[in-house]
């Protein structure tokens, strides 16, 4: 009898966990190289300026230092960092160059690197470096962004970028005709992934062998690696990007920052390993920032609640330059505006504008954490001044099972198009209702209770995942039977060693104690694309299956030629090979490693999607905002392991949270960071949101796929403020507060109260 | 400057400079890398470590400040075995990067090794001061309850 392994679906605790819970985990500052010197970064504490003078004479003769480097000492022409994610040529004038080189554009851009002995000599040596900046006017807002009192970029002329649009249908007439029509004006605040293990590299160039390896990478190693090595001017075979643990992604981390030039170019030079780690404070001015848009959106409605079209301008503010994904958030704004509804006429617009603040990039949920503020919110000011039952708008409007696959709307100037797989929308929807008790919860809206007013918000959000072009995975039957698995996916803390594993064991039909998972080193696989966009579950989960296929075929080839008989008379039952009246063991089947390699190519994305419940309780006294009760439903397709999902969902949920109520990169006119601590920066903690559920189902595995499977773990952030935005307005509706900026802090729910207060006395 | 101590149950010595912090000795001077730096401002807790039994972030004390003191790490608090703590944030998916975990754990431990009744509400409040950007804290919290029964019984001092 064939044995069937059933791995996939299976509450597995995690491998890793063996390790990082013990303390015997090794992130990139537990590495260490002998004889490494240690870099530290020189960054511009002024927003906008000319680079009149860098002298750094003096800090060369403190002891311990070896090397200072500055935009001048690269050569003719200073590495600048390509864009990844739709790089196109109108997007050049805005690329990063690795050392501010002539001008200073914001507070926290990399001016000089410095190598020394130690980190804290490092330090002790920036004091060191006169750097004489002639300030410019600094563009922090879109109000300065139109007066251009100063531009950031001289050679381009203007603060705009590039202008994304999404259209379908025919939105102008769309307008003309409708019942009913609501513009509004929303704003998000600037705020980031902020994951708990600062950045950081440890480099080392073989001068004897030419070649370079670098410990520290994340996310993309290939993309990075691809990119380091034309930057350098070395093959990139010379070339080794190593993923040790990585202490968080959420979007922002392995993207290619400056430092992941600077610190490979230095130990080249100095022919000894350089290791860097950031502190928080560089940390909060580096790093990619993200979600900081502010629009001017109208909806169109038939009068039986009927969504006709959409249409309107969004600005989004990327900051200092064109960060290698800085067009994804701007770019989903647009395009996904719409949701899991159905719009036949869009036309919107969204301009990136340049500013003096740190650059922007793709955080959790990029553009779709602000769409859904922005649409959500809309449907609910609608409902109440159509009168209509929010619950019954959304059912109405929301794309049927029987539409799928449904387009979303075209994009330009780069165009992906996209159409939603499969899902029953309304069934979610509906389930998302029962599991929380709305209707029983429902007796609560409006009601002051112990000095709070208590609301109910919901939300309906789509998730985008498994980017192609595609993943490759190679398989190593060991010749002690083991199976080593390499993968082109990285990890990120989403627990990828286990869930490659169940995927390895099923396909292989193969104890998961005998696989063994490598991923995220350039070294694993010729080509490898990474974690992103929710996909390393889909694709380097889906190229493994593939990959076991093809093992599976080379081990019935190797059978076979040994007993004499054809593949296709040998059963591969689980660690036993069978072929004409012979047993084998796998673990001596062969003298040598078996190996294979596979691609699995993808051009569609999967498309996951859920519902989301709020009661929240609102302090008019203070402006405070308690969440009560949070739910979440969500239909992933199929579920690999539903213990590491399940915290998934529940941990995006929480940083929804803090984006919806605490997160805030606050700069002043001058464009200096105001919040660069964590005393100052709010991140959600333990205290705060301990009710919180989710609902994983398994409804509509995805249809393009061999694993049935969707991208998740970003869901959960998606409508988290449009959910929160509604549960605030529910609760003080009786004074029709409408909230329309984020984040919902305590003085903004209490100025919003006081506002609508005077109005109803008739004092504003 | 030359420091002694006790880590983790045996007497250690480091040279360390003046300015250097515990956090930086453990791991640059005594490679115990469990012990983890996020913020080095004290508010993020993944540098918590025991000193004389009392969780404190080693971020904001110095090495010399310990001198003659008993430190205790992540590295002193694991075996072969996971330890209740261990075992039940495995259990209930309480780490996902595991940046943060050491930090937690040891917070963790100290709270129940001197309380361990603590509710919900006072493991939550106690852990308010840890950051974690993973979880949502929610299931770390239900591991520290989980593992109050091992601390109840007196089977799991340090």
């Amino acid at each position: 009898m064939k044995m069937s392994n059933s791995y996939i679906g299976r509450p597995m605790e995690r491998i890793e966990d063996l390790r990082m819970v013990r303390g015997r985990g090794t992130y990139v500052a537990d590495v260490n190289r002998s004889g490494q010197l240690y870099a530290v970064i020189l960054r511009s504490s002024v927003a906008h300026g000319l680079i009149r003078s860098i002298t750094f004479s003096r800090a060369l003769e403190l002891p311990g230092v070896k090397l200072v480097l500055t935009a001048k000492d690269l050569g003719a022409a200073v590495p600048r960092i390509p864009v990844r994610l739709q790089p196109l040529p109108e997007l050049k004038p805005f690329h990063q160059p690795v050392l501010a080189d002539g001008k200073v554009r914001y507070v926290g851009e990399p001016v000089a690197i410095v190598i020394a002995e130690s980190a804290a000599i490092a330090e002790d040596a920036l004091e060191y470096i006169d750097l004489d900046i002639e300030r410019l006017p600094a563009i922090t807002n879109r109000e300065q962004v139109e007066a251009a009192p100063s531009v950031l970029f001289e050679d381009h002329g203007s603060n705009k970028a590039i202008t994304w649009k999404a259209f379908l249908g025919d939105a102008d007439a769309a307008f003309k005709v409708a019942d009913y029509t609501r513009r509004e004006r929303f704003q998000i605040q600037r705020h980031t992934a902020m994951f708990m293990e600062p950045r950081g590299f440890v480099a080392e160039w073989d001068a004897d062998a030419s070649n370079l390896t670098v410990w520290g990478a994340a996310k993309l190693a290939w993309n990075n690696r691809r990119v380091l090595a034309a930057a350098l001017g070395v093959s990139e075979d010379a070339v080794n990007l190593i993923e040790v643990d990585v202490g968080g992604g959420f979007g922002s981390r392995g993207e290619f920052y400056p430092e992941d030039y600077l610190i490979p170019a230095a130990a080249r030079i100095v022919r000894r390993p350089v290791k860097w780690t950031e502190d928080r404070r560089e940390h909060m001015m580096s790093s990619n920032h993200a979600r900081e848009i502010e629009c001017d959106v109208e909806i169109a409605v038939g009068k039986d609640g009927r969504f006709l079209g959409l249409r309107g301008q969004i600005w989004a503010d990327i900051g200092a330059y064109l960060r290698t994904n800085g067009s994804m958030g701007p770019r989903n704004v647009a395009q996904f505006l719409c949701g899991p509804y159905c719009f036949d006429n869009i036309d919107l617009k969204c301009s990136m504008l340049t500013t003096n603040k740190t650059p922007s990039g793709s955080y959790r949920g990029p553009g779709r954490f602000e769409a859904d503020f922005i649409r959500e919110r809309l449907i609910d000011i609608v409902a109440k001044e159509l009168d209509i039952d929010r619950l019954d708008i959304r059912r109405r409007n929301l794309v049927a099972d029987s539409q799928m696959p449904y387009r979303l709307p075209f994009i330009t100037p780069s165009d992906s198009s996209n159409e939603l797989d499969s899902g029953d929308y309304r069934a979610v929807f509906d389930r998302c209702l029962r599991e929380f008790n709305w209707e029983e919860k429902s007796k609560l809206r409006g009601s002051l209770i112990d000095g709070y007013y208590h609301g109910l918000g919901i939300g309906c959000f789509i998730e985008g995942g498994a980017a192609g072009p595609k993943e490759n995975a190679r398989l190593v039957l060991e010749v002690d039977g083991s199976l080593s698995v390499y993968v082109g996916s990285s990890a990120i803390g989403q627990g990828l060693e286990t869930v490659m594993a169940q995927i390895a064991a099923d396909a292989t039909e193969l104890p998961i104690e005998k696989i063994t998972v490598s991923h995220g080193s350039t070294s694993d696989v010729k080509d490898g694309y990474g974690s992103y966009h929710s996909r390393s579950t889909v694709m380097g989960g889906s190229s493994i299956l593939l990959a076991a296929e093809k093992l599976k075929d080379v081990i019935r080839a190797t059978a076979a030629e040994r007993f004499n008989c054809s593949p296709a008379e040998v059963t591969i039952d689980g660690e036993e090979i069978r072929c004409a009246g012979n047993r084998l063991p796998l673990s001596t089947l062969s003298a040598e490693p078996l190996e294979v390699e596979a691609s699995f190519y993808n051009t569609k994305h999967t498309w996951s999607y859920g519902t989301q419940a709020a009661h929240v309780a609102v302090d008019p006294g203070t402006g405070e905002v308690k969440v009560i009760d949070y739910l979440s439903v969500e239909d992933v397709g199929r579920i690999i392991n539903p213990l590491t999902l399940h915290g998934q969902a529940i941990g995006s949920i929480v940083q929804g949270l803090g984006g919806a109520l605490l997160e805030h990169l606050v700069y002043d006119a001058e464009g200096q960071l105001l919040t660069g601590s964590f005393a100052d920066y709010l991140l959600p903690t333990a205290s705060d949101f301990p009710n919180i559920h989710s609902i994983t189902l398994e409804l509509k595995p995805c249809p393009n796929n061999p694993l049935g499977a969707k991208g998740a773990g970003e869901g959960g952030v998606i409508p988290v403020g449009g959910v929160i935005g509604n549960a605030v307005a529910d609760a003080l509706s009786h004074l029709n507060v409408q909230p329309l900026e984020l984040p919902l802090s305590p003085p903004r729910v209490w100025e919003l109260i006081e506002r609508a207060r005077q109005q109803e006395a008739g004092l504003s | 400057m030359r420091i002694q101590f006790e880590l983790n149950g045996e007497a250690v010595v480091a040279d360390v400079e003046s300015r250097a912090t515990l956090a930086d000795c453990l791991r640059d001077n005594l490679r115990r890398t469990g012990t983890h730096v996020g913020c080095e401002h004290g508010v993020c807790g993944a540098c918590t470590v025991l000193v004389n039994g009392d969780a404190i972030r080693s971020c904001l004390v110095l090495a010399v400040q310990v001198e003659g003191d008993k430190v205790v790490t992540i590295e002193g608090l694991s075996g072969d075995e996971l330890s209740p703590l261990q075992a039940a944030f495995r259990k209930h998916h309480a780490l996902q990067c595991g940046f943060c975990t050491p930090g937690f754990i040891a917070t963790a431990h100290a709270l129940l090794t001197n309380e361990p009744n603590a509710d919900a509400e006072r493991v939550r409040d106690v852990l308010s001061g840890n950051l974690c950007r993973c979880t949502g804290y929610i299931p770390i919290v239900e591991a520290v309850l989980d593992a109050r029964v091992h601390y109840a019984s007196g089977e799991n001092k340090s």
